[in-house]
């Protein structure tokens, strides 16, 4: 009869500026390990398949749908959850904008946000949506969000006024 | 100052949780040795249960029960109890739950799920409503006869009808005598998906003196406690349900299902605490889905058209079992014509049963399903007569001294005011001042438009409490059993209460989930009726609580209670405001300097039911089904590339009658939510099934939503014609940006195509299917 009991491995990884060390199973996912070993839960489950993007979270400041991101491939990473972003202006401008209703995919569209704001903080109409299509708010018609997301974005040509008018 | 709280943007109370991460929704609370629960489901759309063998599953470590329908056999279901909770002896839908696994772990669950092995026996599928309808078709229950009925429902046994309703009125002979011009039509919509972000998920424990705890991502907390007292044979007040905030519901959250699993599971267990959680792939299949339609209209009307007679057949897709389905065929027959003045109609409204999952409320409940087969009518209609779409729906729109298809009279109270709602949107979308149509080069962009109107079919007894209970700093906590689900009600509720009490919003307090053990009973969070049924509960219990700060101040004052008033936080003799007393002052009781105290703790109660509802009458449809219509006016304007036949949806609007808009950022969201969700589905949802009723597309990867980028312009507007017997006048509007998405968008494709598109979802394969076949 084959044994059912998993192997489990110590990882290490720095989540919102500290140092974790837990065990887990090889198959057991970011998701799964940041709301059930670390009681972060902020970061939902939708799909499981990479698809919804109510997971999303910073990977070395990247956003990752930590569903289909196995925990032992997060080994030694800095991860930032939506726990980890209250300071956020994106956060401030999804409050300001009532930018939710029912609030489930809320954290997944904050933290892609935040990452696309923290690599192009001068981000255009197109990489924006480009960005934020990975997620999905099935309350809403995005209008809100998309109100919320303008504020934080400072167009390129007014973040950068050239005096040569090009 | 008093601060208006009523028409005022004020922010949802659970702001900040929702925005960091720290609300809780049922899967985010975990307790230490909780058990996990799956269920294993059927491959096969129809099929007898010939064997199973659960010895596979039960050889994994970890698992703690295996159970199958013989472990509690019962039918559930209202208002024809006509479901297993796990199959008994046949299964109907293709991801019907056929056993359950409890494990110590979530994945040792799935592992054993796997490992079930049922032997079937294949039966003959039935496909469609119209397959079910059929003089020869499989019957998919044998036992419909002697299935339990909980409400009005007129099932029909020896064939696939679960629920028939009748609707006559006046004279069809007179009606198709007075026609100048006919127009018939058939429309259809598939079944599709609730796809709320949040899946389902339950828990449920029982303590050793026969409690049981469920824990579920519900709209009906009281329901779930009616359903596994009735259905278990425990004591009422020994269930008790907790609903913390819902991850989106659209209806699809108001059934119960993973309830009645996960207690069984828990019992299975000796009443340890188990969790049921669906997988994506399970919330889409195994779980209730939205209702699909396939309509006859036909409709007759007058050289000046006026309509004066409608024929109307509703055959929709309640799959296998019937739960809500059969509500929401009746409600489909009740406004089947429309917001329209017809004297003389013959509707048929049937819910078929078929081998599809099985289908609940839907956010509209109905209506946008009618409403795209009557409006796509409505523009037929117009096309004949060679009158402007919008044109004739004004010469026909109801009003005060019509009757609706049940024969109830309508005044300026009970139904919103649609002229002027059409007259709205004319402005707003510039229907006057550009053409419908316009072409430019191979782009096409045009206008489609329709009307609505929506009662709520409740039960005749529903009703809501409400509990004010004053704290020492003045504040106020208000205890109710509305769910939020995202719509935004127990913040707006607060606002209700705080005009009532003419004082700070800011000061009155709402928990964020329903405790049926605490909170007064609400019927349900459905049906748009919760700022209605709970919302007149709300301002009862703030008059009985005023009644009781006058009382107290009288005696402190020396006024009669009749010369005081309430606000500001004050209590204040009404000519002189100066003389007065503060609300801390008396909400614990009033103490005199020399200690003698008078008066108690202030709390309020309040309670509401709805009145002079009546049931129909089961061969004409007479009867009073609803407190008040809510009708409003909808557009898209859509841009086709003729080449491709892909579109885009350039402009969508909405202007409704929505007799009180209570916070006006909520409203504006739940009509674009609304709107958005209506033309995801019209647009591209539906469930695909293949010859054997498998549904190949159970991921939101290949079963596809509306995505950021992708919304149109949105342009809505309000019209407020008060309903007298609601809150400060207000009408529901939570579901009613849906409604007519789905007509709005056909009509404005079906001009630009110059063809019919009389099926959902529009989808380019569609658009360019109907033009060829037309050639």
């Amino acid at each position: 009869m084959p044994s059912y009991v998993p192997s489990s491995y110590p990882i290490g990884l720095q989540v919102n500026g500290e140092w974790r060390t837990i065990r887990v199973r090889a198959a057991d996912t970011l998701l799964y390990v940041l709301r059930e070993s670390l009681g972060l839960t902020g970061s939902k489950s939708g799909c499981d398949n990479g698809d919804c993007g109510t997971c999303t979270i910073l990977v070395n400041g990247l956003p990752i749908k930590s569903c289909i991101m196995l925990a032992v491939e997060a080994d030694g990473q800095h991860v930032t959850t939506i726990e980890g972003l209250i300071h956020s202006p994106v956060l401030q401008a999804f409050v300001q904008k009532q930018a939710f209703q029912c609030g489930y995919c809320t954290p997944g569209f904050i933290v892609n946000c935040h990452g696309l704001l923290s690599i192009h903080p001068d981000a255009n109409e197109e990489t924006i949506r480009i960005w934020l299509e990975s997620n999905i708010c099935r309350c809403m018609s995005y209008e809100e969000i998309h109100e919320a997301v303008k504020t934080v974005f400072t167009p390129k040509n007014a973040a950068k006024p050239t005096a040569n008018g090009s | 100052m008093i601060r208006q709280a009523v028409g005022k943007s004020v922010p949802r109370k659970e702001t900040w949780e929702k925005v960091t991460g720290t609300a809780k929704y049922v899967d985010d609370i975990s307790s230490p040795g909780l058990l996990h629960a799956k269920i294993a489901v059927s491959p096969h759309a129809h099929a007898k249960i010939k064997s199973i063998d659960l010895s596979e599953a039960w050889k994994i470590p970890g698992v703690r029960a295996v159970i199958t329908g013989e472990y509690f056999p019962v039918l559930t279901g209202s208002p024809l109890a006509d479901r297993p909770p796990i199959a008994m002896d046949t299964v109907r839908y293709y991801g019907e739950p056929v056993a359950l696994v409890v494990a110590d772990q979530e994945y040792i669950a799935e592992m054993a799920s796997l490992r079930i092995n049922v032997e079937y026996e294949l039966l003959p599928v039935v496909h469609s409503p119209l397959e079910a309808y059929q003089q020869d078709a499989p019957i998919i229950h044998q036992h419909l006869a002697a299935y339990k009925r909980h409400e009005e429902v007129y099932p029909e046994p020896g064939t696939n009808i679960a629920n028939r309703t009748k609707i006559r009125k006046g004279n069809m002979d007179e009606g198709w005598k007075n026609s100048d011009h006919t127009i018939e039509i058939r429309v259809t919509l598939p079944q599709s998906d609730h796809a709320a972000m949040e899946l389902r998920c339950s828990k449920a424990e029982i303590l050793p003196d026969g409690k049981v705890i469920i824990y579920s991502t519900s709209q009906s907390p009281y329901v779930i406690r009616r359903a596994i007292s009735q259905s278990f044979q425990i004591p009422l007040h020994k269930v008790i349900v907790h609903t913390p905030l819902v991850g989106g519901s659209f209806g699809g959250k108001s059934a119960i299902q993973m309830e009645y699993l996960v207690f069984l599971a828990s019992r299975a267990v000796g009443g340890r605490a188990v969790k049921l959680a669906n997988s994506r792939e399970l919330d889409m299949i195994s779980s209730p889905v939205h209702i699909g339609l396939d309509a006859r209209i036909k409709l007759g009307c007058t050289h000046e058209g006026n309509i004066v007679a409608a024929e109307i057949l509703h055959l929709f897709d309640g799959g296998a079992y019937s739960d809500r389905g059969v509500v929401m065929s009746r409600a489909a027959a009740v406004d089947c014509t429309g917001p329209y003045r017809i004297d003389n109609v013959h509707c048929d409204s049937l819910c078929m049963y078929t081998n599809h999952p099985y289908s609940t409320s839907f956010r509209g409940f109905g209506h946008p399903e009618l409403t795209l087969a009557i409006e796509r009518a409505m523009d037929l209609l117009a096309d004949q007569v060679h009158l402007d779409p919008l044109e004739i729906r004004s010469r026909n729109a109801i009003g005060p001294g019509d009757t609706t298809p049940t024969q109830t009279i309508l005044d300026r109270s009970n139904v919103g005011d649609l002229p002027k709602c059409i007259a709205k949107l004319k402005t707003l979308i510039h229907w006057d001042d550009q053409p419908i149509k316009q072409i430019d080069g191979h782009l096409i962009k045009a206008k489609g438009i329709c009307c609505f109107w929506k009662n709520s079919n409740t039960p005749t007894d529903a009703g809501a409490g409400a509990i004010v209970i004053f704290n020492p700093d003045g504040s106020v906590n208000l205890l109710c059993g509305a769910v939020e689900i995202g719509q935004g009600t127990r913040t707006a509720l607060t606002q209700l209460l705080a005009e009532r009490l003419r004082m700070d919003d800011r000061m009155i307090q709402i928990s964020t989930g329903v405790n049926t053990e605490t909170d007064p009973q609400h019927w349900k969070t459905v049906a748009s009726r919760s700022m209605f049924l709970v919302g007149n509960a709300v301002l009862k219990a703030a008059d009985d609580a005023i009644e009781q700060l006058k009382n107290t101040a009288s005696i402190v004052l020396g006024f009669s209670p009749a010369e005081l008033n309430v606000g500001g936080g004050r209590v204040y003799f009404k000519n002189r405001p100066d003389i007065g007393i503060e609300v801390e002052k008396l909400v614990s009781g009033y103490k005199f300097p020399n200690g003698n105290t008078i008066g108690g703790q202030v709390i309020g109660r309040g309670s509401y039911a709805m009145p002079n509802l009546t049931l129909l009458d089961p061969e004409t449809g007479k009867g009073n089904p609803g407190p008040e219509w809510t009708v409003g006016a909808q557009a898209v304007e859509v841009e086709l590339n003729t080449r491709e036949y892909t579109y885009k949806i350039v402009k969508a609007a909405t202007v409704m009658d929505a007799g009180k808009v209570i916070n006006p950022e909520f409203a504006r969201s739940q009509v674009t939510g609304g709107m958005s969700m209506g033309l995801s589905f019209a647009s591209r949802e539906a469930f695909l099934f293949d010859q054997s009723g498998s549904i190949l597309n159970t991921q939101l990867r290949t079963y596809k939503l509306i995505r950021y980028g992708e919304q149109p312009e949105y342009l809505v507007d309000f019209i407020e014609t008060p309903y007298l017997e609601g809150p400060y006048g207000l009408r529901g509007i939570g579901e009613h940006g849906v409604i007519g998405m789905p007509a709005a968008l056909a009509n404005s494709l079906s001009t630009a195509v110059g063809v019919a598109i009389n099926q959902l979802p529009i989808t380019p394969e569609l658009i360019w299917r109907a033009v060829h076949d037309s050639v």
